[in-house]
């Protein structure tokens, strides 16, 4: 489907950058308000689904050539990963841990392990969910 | 408001098995769906509704709802999308190979070779 | 402990594993090549136990598997075991070796062949060396499901599959009895470890549990021996390629059920019913399959019901060998009943030898000549002079002929089945006389189907005309293993005492403990002559007998067709089979009537039905109007919207209402979630739900208009009374748990722990990231599998299967 509504580009091309930023924020957020890997990953995809509705599939994917079952893929392997690395340290399977790092500039900034685990969860649901978007679309 | 949410529920239940039961492919896919909204409902009504503030450590209230049932609830509609959305392709893709959504028509034949 | 002894159980299993590897890898070498090395290493290996179980002594390894349930990888070698594992991977080598001539590598897939070969090596290993009844169960099982797969190696045949299915189905049922035997003897000892069942077995005796576990064990020792009258899978397991039916058939998985006999008869010999059976199934089967084998055309066939009539010979003797727990004290040396139980292994041994022989040496005849039917061939004696003197010495042997050892065996079961006459208890001395004479009766048959294995094929008139082939003699390394088979047939028989002492004694040990006293042990002597005995007699009127009516055969064949070939256990089974499926199939297409709704009438009905009924039953129903949260008008509002959407999507007959219904439906209750303080789940169900109906209309943009017909909606009564239940018992279970609150919430510890251990404050997604982080790593993985599912279905076509 050729899409031309010139008033949806032109908003798309406005709004898609403010959701994506603030699914990003959504999802660095999520351990303490609101949001996670789950909802980020979520409007991230939205946000994508948004793209396609107003833009067709082959434009969409000139400007993002990802595959997005590669994302979903490499997403399980971070969350399994991350469930691993603590055999490393002699822990049962997906022991969590945090510390507090102060940063350059940003000041004491608390990382925790399962922000980690959160990456995979975030990519594995963009990946799932524009993998169904797109392969339905692409079939004729 | 538990009573109010747990006839909702049934409701959902209700109108999702009614669904469920038709003929029809795409209703029985809309039903699924429905059904798990009303398990969604039901969840977080068996737990208690509004008994204190959202799960949140950084509002510092001295009750908080409970964050289980949310949790659950959240894995539940993640999944429920996912099957959700491939029931859908099934669907979809049965209809174009058989040229028909109406479950009926679908049924196997008796020979089991 | 996981010790060297196990690793030479589950050695077989590994190189299972690599055979597939090795034949791709180094297709010109035969793959037998590679295998043969596993029975060699571990016959070795079995070896170095032989001064061990000689002094009297046993080896326990114990490994523990799943020590809540008692159920350890318990390795146990003693006489007998050592005895069963010398002949596993003794014939294993020579089989392998007979195979790598006998199967072509150019066109037969050898590396699936030598796969189920070692898997069966293994699991029968696993059966003989294990002491835990569950661990031999499980081993016993693989024998029989690498049986099957053996059978069925060439599957584009009809015979094999049947013969296969046939041997699976009766070997699989006889397994299943068999574990419940054991639990049985569990209840009653609270141990599955055979050593120490057989420490307690004096103490179950009377236990009312005693008899139905010693019937239900027999059951699957029975029909793993081919025992009449479960023998029927065997001559249809000949469809096997031949080193097969040398190895399963004759030599190793058939005396399982041996083995288990002879394990057990500690526990079990004692009791009167034991003796019953197990002597009486024997001489029944010896009778029975002696006398089939001489109407069999197949060289084959003759075999397989002879495998059968031998196999009943060494159950009797084991049966007749409880007699010997009946004396006070006795003579080991020299009591008869002992005897028998010597006599049991010595022929078990010497079975083993001639059978294996004779197998290959059919093997020889059907893949030089290209047919095993006796009425095509004849006169072989001077193309094939080798394989004929083997099969004359294996077929002597079988007919209990002297010097060979078959002839020292059947003394010995001759003398024990005159002796059992003059036993006194279990109203033996009333019955007991039909043993020897069926025993006698047998004996002759065997002599005639002996006779006719090899007079039949070797000599008489040269039937070119009738083969495809032109024979020749075998090449030297297909010869190899029988003649060595044969040679041993001969040195048992002139020296049977290097048996007795090293594998025989030890094994006697096992099977009758409680004759010992302390610092005994059984002294076996096998002696040629025996002076002018009863059984010196019998078998001299074997001889002339069998000798006068094989001569005189064709004037008495025609009593064979007193047994017409549809009265027969054969027919039962076939009956019963195709009567069962008939059966099965009304039942089920009764209610599996392919219709989804039926099923989902079903799984609904029974949902409600017992939930409803557990609800009152069970007096819960309670429904507590105090601690309610209050209502609020937007709350009302949003109800009313809620059910008024899911109505119209009930109702309409619009697919497009429809989706927008349900679109609604999700909206509202994002709202609820905001209202019951639940932000994350607002979030999610929101986006969820855009995303959803984007999917949706993207789904029925692509699909073509349907049919108006289809899309109407008629109201119908018996489903919305059906999912008015439903939704009533949600209902009243939401209100039920609302009312009951049986204890605190757990919610306690992650409001008190969520930030100190895992350092998050948003609760849930602590909860989905930490606490309960694997179910979340599973629930993104189906996700994944549902994305995959998805691209699959679309992407993959099957070629030609459909039109787009």
């Amino acid at each position: 489907m050729k899409s031309n509504d010139i008033i949806l580009q032109t908003m798309t091309n406005v709004v898609l950058f403010i959701v994506l930023i603030f699914s990003i924020f959504i999802f660095f957020n999520g351990h303490h308000e609101p949001g996670g890997g789950f909802i980020g990953g979520l409007m991230t995809s939205s946000a994508l689904v948004l793209l396609l509705l107003a833009y067709d599939l082959e434009t969409v994917q000139r400007i993002l050539p990802i595959d997005f079952k590669i994302v979903a893929a490499i997403g399980l392997l971070i969350a399994i990963g991350t469930g691993m690395g603590s055999f490393l340290f002699g822990e049962p399977f997906l022991s969590q841990t945090y510390d507090y790092y102060t940063f350059f500039v940003l000041g004491e900034l608390e990382l925790a392990t399962a922000l980690l685990f959160d990456i995979g969860v975030y990519l594995v649901v963009i990946g799932v969910t524009l993998t169904i978007i797109q392969t339905i679309g692409e079939d004729k | 408001m538990e009573i109010i949410m747990s006839i909702l529920a049934g409701v959902l239940f209700m109108g999702g098995t009614y669904l469920v039961l038709s003929k029809n492919m795409i209703r029985i896919i809309i039903g699924t769906s429905i059904i798990s909204h009303g398990a969604h409902v039901l969840l977080l009504t068996m737990a208690g509704l509004k008994t204190g503030a959202p799960p949140l450590l950084g509002l510092d209230a001295s009750t908080y709802t409970d964050p289980l049932p949310q949790a659950l609830i959240l894995t539940a509609i993640v999944i429920s999308f996912g099957v959700t959305s491939f029931f859908l392709v099934l669907g979809y893709r049965t209809y174009k190979v058989t040229g028909t959504d109406n479950t009926e028509r679908m049924r196997g034949t008796d020979s089991y070779d | 402990m996981f010790t060297a002894l196990h690793f030479a159980i589950i050695a077989p299993f590994i190189a299972a594993i690599f055979v597939p590897i090795l034949y791709k890898l180094f297709s010109r070498i035969h793959t037998g090549w590679f295998v043969l090395t596993v029975p060699t290493i571990l016959f070795l290996y079995f070896l170095q136990y032989l001064p061990i179980t000689a002094n009297k002594e046993t080896v326990t390894a114990v490994f523990d598997w799943i020590p809540s349930l008692g159920i350890h990888f318990t390795a146990y070698i003693d006489g007998l075991g050592l005895l069963f594992a010398l002949l596993i991977t003794g014939i294993g080598i020579l089989v392998v070796l007979y195979s790598i001539y006998y199967l072509s590598k150019e066109r037969e897939s050898l590396h699936t062949f030598y796969t189920f070969l070692l898997m069966f090596m293994g699991a029968m290993l696993g059966v003989v060396l294990s002491d835990n009844l569950i661990v031999l169960y499980m081993f016993w099982e693989i024998t029989s499901l690498s049986s099957f797969l053996l059978i069925s190696y060439w599957y584009e045949r009809e015979k094999s599959i049947y013969g296969a299915l046939k041997s699976m189905i009766i070997t699989v049922m006889g397994g299943f009895s068999m574990l419940v035997g054991f639990v049985l003897l569990y209840t009653m000892t609270g141990t599955f470890s055979i050593q120490e069942t057989i420490a307690a077995s004096s103490d179950i005796v009377s236990h009312h549990l005693f008899l139905p576990a010693m019937l239900t064990i027999l059951l699957g020792a029975l029909t793993k021996s081919a025992q009449f009258p479960f023998h029927i899978w065997l001559p249809d397991a000949m469809e096997a390629p031949t080193p097969v039916s040398a190895y399963l058939h004759s030599a190793t998985m058939v005396k399982a059920g041996i083995y288990l006999v002879a394990r057990l008869s500690p526990v079990f010999a004692i009791s009167g019913e034991w003796f019953w059976l197990i002597a009486g199934f024997g001489i029944t089967t010896l009778f029975w399959g002696s006398f089939s084998a001489v109407r069999q055309t197949d060289l084959k066939g003759i075999l397989a019901f002879s495998t059968v009539s031998q196999l009943g010979m060494i159950l009797s003797m084991l049966g007749v060998g409880a007699a010997a727990l009946h004396f006070d004290s006795l003579d080991l040396e020299n009591n008869v009943f002992v005897g028998a139980t010597t006599a049991a292994l010595f022929h078990l041994i010497n079975h083993a030898t001639f059978k294996g022989s004779l197998f290959m040496m059919v093997g020889i005849v059907d893949h030089e000549t290209g047919t095993r039917d006796i009425r095509k061939l004849g006169g072989l004696m001077t193309i094939m002079p080798i394989t004929f003197t083997i099969a004359v010495i294996g077929s002597f042997s079988m007919a209990g002929l002297p010097p060979f050892n078959g002839f020292l065996s059947k003394e010995m079961f001759f003398t024990a089945m005159v002796e059992i006459t003059k036993f006194q208890l279990f109203n033996v001395d009333t019955y007991g006389v039909m043993f020897p004479a069926i025993a006698w009766v047998a004996s002759i048959f065997t002599f005639i189907y002996s006779m006719v294995l090899v007079f039949k094929t070797f000599n008489g008139k040269f039937k070119p005309e009738k083969l495809d082939v032109k024979p020749h003699e075998a090449p030297f390394g297909m010869l190899l293993s029988p003649i060595i088979l044969v040679s041993l047939v001969i040195v048992f028989g002139f020296f049977p005492n290097i048996l007795s002492y090293t594998v025989i004694e030890p094994a006697m040990a096992s099977i009758l403990p409680s004759l010992l006293q302390e610092g005994e042990q059984f002294y076996v002597d096998i002696y040629f002559w025996h002076d002018w005995t009863p059984a010196l007699y019998m078998t001299i009127g074997v001889i002339s007998v069998g000798l006068f009516l094989y001569l005189g055969m064709k004037k008495w064949v025609g009593i064979y067709r007193l047994f017409p070939d549809n009265v027969s256990f054969n027919t039962l089974y076939d009956q019963a089979i195709v009567k069962g499926e008939r059966l099965s199939e009304k039942i089920i297409s009764s209610h599996m009537t392919g219709f989804i709704k039926d099923y989902l009438l079903y799984i609904f009905s029974f949902i409600t039905a017992a939930l409803v009924f557990t609800l009152f039953h069970k007096g819960a129903f309670v429904v507590e109007t105090q601690d309610l949260a209050p209502i609020s008008i937007y709350e009302v509002i949003l109800a009313v919207v809620l059910i008024a959407s899911v109505l119209t999507v009930m109702f309409t007959k619009s697919r497009l209402k429809a989706i927008i219904g349900l679109g609604v439906v999700g909206y509202t209750i994002a709202l609820f979630f905001v209202i019951f303080r639940a932000p994350d789940l607002a979030l999610t169900q929101l986006i969820i739900e855009t995303v959803s109906v984007a999917l949706f209309l993207l789904c029925f943009y692509h699909l073509p208009q349907i049919a108006k017909s289809l899309e109407t909606i008629r109201f119908q009564l018996g489903n919305f009374i059906i999912s008015l239940a439903v939704g009533t018992t949600i209902t009243l279970i939401g209100l039920t748990a609302n009312s009951n609150r049986l204890f605190e919430s757990i919610s306690g510890f992650f409001i008190e722990n969520s930030y100190n251990e895992a350092g998050g404050k948003n609760m849930v997604n602590v909860i989905l990231v930490d606490f309960r982080g694997f179910d979340t790593m599973l629930e993104i993985l189906v996700l994944g599998i549902a994305a995959f599912g998805i691209f699959t279905m679309i992407k993959l076509r099957l070629e030609g299967k459909e039109q787009l």
